[in-house]
């Protein structure tokens, strides 16, 4: 068990290319870190420097009390894992999980130990005489993870292990792994592009972006209070809807309008109360967002027309126990920085709005929605930077 | 439906006779051959067609575009990989999609290698063609990822093994390997290959004078060595300059070329600093090709130059004349290596590749010329060697083998 420390992390390539900058992270013993990001945000570079399969440039990393800056990789006590899901048909489960120890000359009777050990928190104990054909699909994705927990290393490093799985499958082993690090509570490192499998697995996030650290949190704060606009709009999916609009304050009833395109959107005194910095903003334009989850079909709702926008129904996705419809506005929306997102820069932004499958709206109508307002997220559109306080 | 094929000497099928909009699993197409393929995460068949053998494999769109380019990729940079020929996607109905590639003819997989006694002296030479193979793949910046008997095809190579890449789902290429990353690149190549030996054991097909932890360790050591002497700086005394020489031609020996070579001499010069800069493996074969047009594997060229100046030596002294090395090798062509492939009967030349029927010929010649103490001409040993040795073999263009 250990703790990982990042302090004022950089890494140059010799070409001169800054690929992470600066990068503090504090990870606690037993923890479950994320690292989450579009592509080429450094997080793999941040997880190989961890690995000590890339040089650190400058900074300090600590495994433990330990400055392992300069200590090769297999000293480092840490395991890189679950690259490999291959099981040897011939061989019984015993032998698939402790094969590595065999190599690693560990001594039988601790080899024996260790394996009926894994097989017991991976609850296998009964099929340790089993050849893998014998083994449903998850019994044998648990032998493969019972491979990396013999070896008993202080922390496990994974880079994305699970982007080459079909869907069904991944969404399986996302929960199997994140009970199994919590059952043994070994310090995890884990990478992924995948904001999903980023909020349901770790116990915190950090987002990069061009190799910087945006926010380091746990999952429901980042969705709750992003930072700034680029982890607004990563975090969440469908993503955050982001508009540029000009707020305008009242102050005879204490009321703000923030407009959308040529509509407004009534903004409560209570919220205005709660965010004193939006005063600085009065009549001048910001950037804020809004959740699919904060719309809702106005006939299911409570709110006042002056809570209310309208749009042009382009498609409907009924999911079940929810519907997504997306419906365009006139106004420009945002690009929050995200290489990987698709968004059409022009005059009519998309809206998606997610909304109870009890909701009539049907394609090309006109929809009345709803908007929570209280639940707006407010930007700085020259620091790009949350406005909560 | 959409195909990205690639554009290709050799004629590709009309992939849209086969029955692509089925999952690949459920085919019963006439051409499936069953192959022993080893341990992979996807679906992957084999298909006999007019225009040859290929490999099917379904997986994840993303996935099969990113190895189409890693292959090609890799291909371009001379490194021994299967012929990727294109992909196939858009199949409906949410099915994966296809990525093909030519089967590697006259290639052994490795469980054919450890079952068959008659090949018991190749087994020696998997590990080294392993080792040649990462150190090749990290030279290029490729970190493997899944380095594994399973994920690797073996060809003979005059008497050795050539290994060939045959998977790169997990790899990544880099514009230069750090030493960790070659590190655990070797660690993975280790442990997948010690599991594989093992799983041969428990199937009762591993010979007992093998021991898995030999082997790998083995492999570690022979890599090490080969990376030393390829990547490692030198020092030198400066009269002792003749080891720059020795060292790139050991280089040449062991099949790298060499492009430059960086020379630091210290302060009060006597001492010389130097770091050859590896660029390509087949250096013997690229030198073969120029001069005959032969493409061959590397230990077979190297053979066949031996051949060629042996034969430029002899033409001299009965001539009285030496040729340049373009006309003896014209001539060895057309005088030595083509009547002794010739003389092999057509029913039996599939069961070697020509490279390696003409290795096999020179070592029945040799075998030939200890045992009746006189000259034998290469024509004659190969009508002997057609008759004698080649029946018995098993022919492996296409080896078909049950797991």
């Amino acid at each position: 068990m250990a703790t990982i420390t990042l302090d004022k992390i950089n890494k140059v390539y010799p070409n001169g290319f800054h690929a992470i900058h600066d990068l503090d992270l504090d990870i606690a013993d037993t923890e479950f870190l994320v690292l989450v990001g579009p592509s080429g945000c450094g997080k793999s570079t941040a997880l190989r420097m961890v690995a000590g399969l890339e040089e650190i440039t400058e900074g300090e990393l600590r495994i433990g009390d330990r400055i392992v800056n300069d200590v090769e990789p297999k000293d480092r006590d840490i395991a890189m894992v679950f690259q490999n899901y291959a099981l040897y048909p011939h061989m019984s489960v015993y032998d698939n999980i402790g094969f590595a120890l065999k190599l690693a000359k560990t001594q039988k009777d601790e080899t024996d130990r260790r394996i009926r050990e894994a097989a017991r928190i991976l609850e296998l104990d009964e099929q340790l005489d089993r050849k893998p054909a014998q083994l449903s699909g998850g019994q044998r994705q648990r032998v493969a993870m019972g491979r990396a927990i013999v070896r008993q290393p202080a922390a496990f490093l994974m880079d994305e292990p699970l982007s080459n799985l079909d869907a069904k499958l991944r969404v399986q082993m996302r929960a199997e792994i994140a009970s199994l690090q919590r059952e043994l509570g070994v310090t995890t490192v884990y990478v992924t592009h995948d904001q999903v499998e980023a909020m349901t697995m770790g116990d915190r996030v950090a987002v990069l972006k061009d190799g910087f650290l945006q926010q380091v949190d746990t999952p429901q704060s980042l969705y709750d209070r992003p930072e700034n606009v680029f982890v607004a709009a990563f975090i969440g999916s469908p993503s955050m809807n982001l508009f540029e609009g000009t707020l305008t304050l009242d102050s005879d009833t204490q009321q703000g309008k923030l407009t959308l395109g040529s509509q407004t959107i009534s903004i409560p005194s209570e919220v205005l109360a709660s965010r004193p910095a939006l005063a600085a903003y009065d009549g001048q334009s910001l950037i804020y967002g809004i959740r699919p989850e904060d719309m809702e079909d106005a006939s299911l709702d409570t709110r006042p027309d002056d809570q209310c926008i309208h749009g042009e129904v382009s498609l409907v996705e009924a999911l079940g126990a929810e519907i997504l419809v997306h419906f365009g506005v006139d106004a420009a929306p945002v690009d929050s920085g995200d290489p990987d997102a698709v968004v059409e820069l022009g005059d009519t932004a998309v809206v998606v709005g997610r909304f109870n499958p009890r909701s009539r709206i049907r394609l090309r109508e006109t929809a009345k929605v709803a908007v929570h307002a209280e639940r707006i997220s407010f930007f700085d559109p020259s620091t790009r930077l949350a406005l909560w306080d | 439906m959409r195909l990205q094929l690639v554009t290709t000497h050799d004629p590709q099928p009309d992939y849209l006779d086969l029955p692509l909009r089925q999952p690949l699993a459920e085919w019963t197409h006439l051409g499936l051959v069953e192959f022993p393929i080893g341990i992979h995460r996807h679906v992957v068949r084999f298909v006999e067609l007019e225009q040859g053998l290929f490999a099917l494999k379904e997986l994840p769109g993303r996935l099969a575009d990113r190895e189409f380019s890693l292959l090609r990729h890799l291909a371009e940079e001379g490194v021994p990989v299967v012929e990727v020929l294109g992909v196939i996607s858009e199949r409906g109905d949410d099915l994966e999609d296809i990525l093909i590639t030519r089967h590697l003819e006259f290639s052994l997989p490795f469980r054919f290698l450890f079952a068959r006694s008659g090949i018991s002296s190749l087994r020696e030479s998997i590990v080294d063609s392993i080792a040649v193979l990462l150190a090749q793949l990290h030279l290029v910046g490729f970190f493997w990822g899944d380095c594994s008997l399973s994920n690797t095809l073996f060809r003979r190579d005059a008497g050795a093994l050539a290994a060939w890449v045959v998977d790169t789902e997990t790899g990544e290429l880099h514009d230069q390997l750090s030493p960790g990353q070659r590190e655990l690149d070797l660690d993975i190549a280790q442990m997948n290959i010690f599991g594989g030996l093992l799983d041969l054991e428990a199937s009762g097909r591993l010979p007992s004078d093998i021991d898995p932890t030999e082997v790998v360790e083995n492999l570690a050591n022979r890599y090490g060595q080969l990376w030393e002497e390829l990547t490692a700086e030198q020092s030198v005394e400066f009269a002792q300059r003749h080891l720059i020489d020795a060292r790139l031609a050991r280089l040449n020996e062991l099949g790298f070329d060499t492009t430059e070579v960086s020379i630091t001499t210290g302060e009060d010069g006597s001492q010389i600093r130097f770091r050859p800069a590896v660029v390509e493996a087949g250096h013997h074969a690229r030198e073969l090709e120029r001069l005959t047009g032969l493409r061959l594997l590397e230990n077979q060229a190297r053979r066949m130059l031996n051949d060629v100046r042996s034969y430029g030596a002899w033409l001299a002294r009965r001539d009285g004349l030496e040729l340049p090395e373009a006309v003896v090798a014209y001539r060895w062509l057309n005088e030595i290596f083509e009547p002794a492939i010739d003389a092999i009967p057509p029913d039996l030349r599939d069961r070697r590749s020509p490279g390696e029927l003409f290795h096999e010929i020179l070592f029945h010649r040799d075998a030939l010329q200890s045992m009746l103490q006189a000259d034998v001409s290469v024509e004659a040993a190969a009508v002997d060697y057609a008759s004698e040795a080649l029946p018995t073999s098993v022919g492996e263009r296409s080896l078909i083998e049950a797991d």
